[in-house]
């Protein structure tokens, strides 16, 4: 009986077990189609807002070709357009919210990670946090009705006395202090941008492994040693992602600028004077731009910050590949 | 705008259940308050609903050139040549006024005269400090500081800023040469701020500032307003009664296309820095029905919706001038016959 039963029985299970394994691989299959699916989505939506943006900006760029680039002329009325002042006012704003901001945050991380006592950890960790929950309209009103007039009445006059006689600062520093423009906005920005890169950089240092901090401290080093020679060079990477991250959200933010920027077309040798950001104008300006060439040079503006965007991106990787070839690892 | 076209929709799916007609416009946002209190008692009236989008003059002319709306709202009006290439006719709804609001310590609302020349060198920059001999000549008795003039003006696309610009532009030939008149221009001086309220905040924390705002959110906000000289060279204050004066006496019926602007406005009384808000309709309406019940709703504005529009601060537009815009509206709007719409259906 069982001569006869075991290789029918054996033949069923070998047969459910194929039946099982099939399933599997069909699953897996699905599985790795959905994820592969869902990471050409990204590039098909890239794709098409690069193309979408190219369309658009077309009769623009055909209009001015390199003289969009190169010239502050913003004039509705007589339909040219140039670029130059939102972008450097763009890129400006950024420079100044990385130049508080990354500091800033990277003391945040390491006093979270080196030096917090336990019960104070959550707290800061979570007022960060919230910090990036609120929504940049708010910072922009805020920016407007409470920082700008401070930074007005206290901040600016104090500035403008300090580098009054100073040759370059006193050009970069020069009044009259309205409150608000671009060293404000640049403020604002950092102050967006900390929550951003104060989380990533906490959560990378968090992955240090404790016995390397160990060692360092046994030779002796200080906690500033440790954080320069054991924190910074394990968690560079992911350091200079958060920042990154920070960066394009800078680049991009579009409302909270736009209140404090001060909105003018114009590049100013000071960081008092008013200026304007690449998004600032498209969203000022979009709603009742008539005409195709306005249109259209709004949204040229939106292809020059799509490329500055890439362009930061890739020198960051290619800062990071040679940092990572020298370092040799 | 999601909750906006959520209503609309809404609107929409209710009308169709009652048999009821729909009417769908696009374009300025400055009408938007008057004419949805206009679209609700409408609606209570007759049943007709109207979708207004608030989406801006811009938004409004593409979406009525493309068809896709029965009428669009600008607050800047069309050249000729405009208007006959897209097969579009236009006619002033309502008007409404731009206000100079100062901050000046000792200065309270309406201490402080202004004329257009120099206005229009405060815009342009050549008269930077509030003690300027030419302020000082329109206000012998003020004291005026030799502080900094801060320069405010609006950074998004505005009406209000085209009624600005266009009566510096006629004020000044230096500034219509140099900047000239549109919804956004060049500014050559001076700080840039978000609508309105973003105007009238940054003016208010900004000593020696002066911008100008509608005159609804300065009257409601009780800004220190400008008192302007005008074309006549009396001096006026922004009020109902100035508007409807300048309104009265602009020469509607001898522009082509409607295309006046109230600005610098003949008329003792007239408050100088006016403007209307147009609508844009095709003269040989694909649905046609929609067409005439538009107008009938705009006919229904002119005459029924007077009060509310005041309750609101604009201003309405005169008898006079509405009665040859629906002569108007009787000759150019035809089916594709060239029959006349507007009588036939009345």
């Amino acid at each position: 009986m069982s001569e006869i039963a075991l290789p029918a029985v054996v033949a069923e299970r070998q047969a459910g077990r194929a039946h099982a394994l099939g399933r599997f691989r069909a699953n897996d299959r699905l599985f790795a189609g959905l994820t592969r699916g869902a990471a050409i989505l990204v590039l098909v939506l890239l794709g098409g807002v690069m193309v979408a943006l190219l369309v658009g900006a077309w009769p623009a760029l055909s209009a001015f070709k390199l003289g969009f680039l190169t010239s502050q002329i913003w004039n509705p009325v007589t339909n040219r357009y140039g670029a130059l002042a939102a972008i450097y006012g763009t890129l400006v704003t950024s420079a100044i919210a990385m130049i508080i901001g990354i500091p800033v945050s990277i003391g945040i991380a390491v006093f979270l990670t080196e030096l917090c006592p336990a019960w104070l950890r959550r707290p800061i960790g979570i007022a960060v946090e919230l910090l990036a929950g609120i929504p940049s309209i708010i910072y922009g009103i805020w920016g407007l009705f409470v920082f700008a007039p401070f930074v007005q009445a206290h901040i600016q006059p104090a500035i403008i006395a300090a580098f009054a006689d100073v040759p370059v600062l006193s050009a970069l520093f020069a009044g009259p202090p309205y409150g608000i423009g671009v060293l404000t906005a640049g403020f604002i920005l950092a102050i967006m941008v900390l929550p951003f890169i104060t989380a990533v950089t906490r959560d990378v240092f968090e992955t240090v492994p404790v016995v390397l901090k160990e060692s360092a401290y046994g030779l002796g080093c200080t906690t500033w040693e440790v954080v320069r020679r054991v924190v910074l060079p394990y968690t560079r990477v992911g350091v200079v992602g958060g920042v990154m991250l920070g960066l394009g959200r800078a680049l991009g933010e579009t409302m909270a600028v736009t209140f404090v920027i001060g909105n003018a077309h114009h590049i100013s040798p000071s960081l008092f004077a008013p200026g304007t950001t690449i998004s600032a104008s498209i969203a000022n300006e979009f709603t009742e731009a008539v005409g195709d060439l306005y249109t259209s040079s709004l949204i040229a503006l939106g292809l020059v910050l799509f490329v500055i965007t890439f362009i930061v991106l890739a020198a960051a990787r290619l800062l990071l590949l040679r940092a990572e070839a020298r370092a040799g690892g | 705008m999601l909750n906006l076209a959520a209503a609309g929709l809404a609107v929409a799916a209710n009308t169709a259940g009652s048999g009821a007609q729909t009417i769908s416009g696009a374009g300025s946002t400055f009408v938007n308050p008057v004419l949805s209190k206009w679209a609700q008692a409408y609606r209570q009236e007759t049943g007709v609903a109207i979708n207004y989008q608030s989406i801006g003059s811009g938004g409004g002319i593409k979406q009525i050139t493309a068809g896709t709306v029965t009428f669009g709202a600008s607050d800047m009006p069309l050249k000729h040549a405009d208007l006959e290439e897209a097969g579009l006719i236009q006619f002033p709804l309502i008007n409404g006024a731009s206000v100079p609001v100062v901050n000046l310590p000792g200065i309270a609302a309406g201490g402080l005269t202004l004329d257009g020349p120099t206005l229009a060198k405060i815009y342009l920059g050549t008269i930077a400090k509030w003690n300027d001999p030419a302020i000082q000549a329109l206000n012998p008795s003020a004291k005026l500081p030799a502080t900094a003039i801060a320069v405010v003006h609006r950074s998004d696309g505005s009406g209000t800023t085209f009624i600005w610009t266009d009566y510096l532009s006629k004020v000044s030939p230096e500034w219509k040469d140099q900047v000239g008149e549109s919804t956004a221009v060049q500014w050559p001086v001076g700080i840039g701020a978000k609508g309105n309220e973003g105007v009238a905040g940054t003016v208010g924390q900004t000593a020696g500032a002066i911008g100008y705002v509608e005159y609804a959110y300065a009257k409601q906000n009780k800004l220190a307003y400008v008192r302007m000289k005008n074309s006549e060279g009396k001096v006026v204050s922004p009020t109902a009664a100035s508007f409807q004066s300048a309104a009265a006496g602009a020469q509607w019926d001898k522009a082509q296309d409607y295309y006046v602007i109230l600005t610098n406005a003949p008329g003792a009384e007239s408050w100088p820095i006016a403007g209307s808000t147009f609508v844009l309709m095709h003269a040989k309406p694909s649905d046609p029905k929609a067409s005439v019940t538009a107008l009938r709703f705009f006919a229904w504005g002119y005459s029924k919706g007077k009060q509310a529009a005041a309750n609101l601060d604009y201003v309405p537009m005169p008898d006079s001038v509405v009665k040859g815009i629906e002569a108007m509206w009787a000759a150019r709007i035809t089916d594709p016959a060239g029959k006349p719409l507007y009588t036939a259906m009345k």
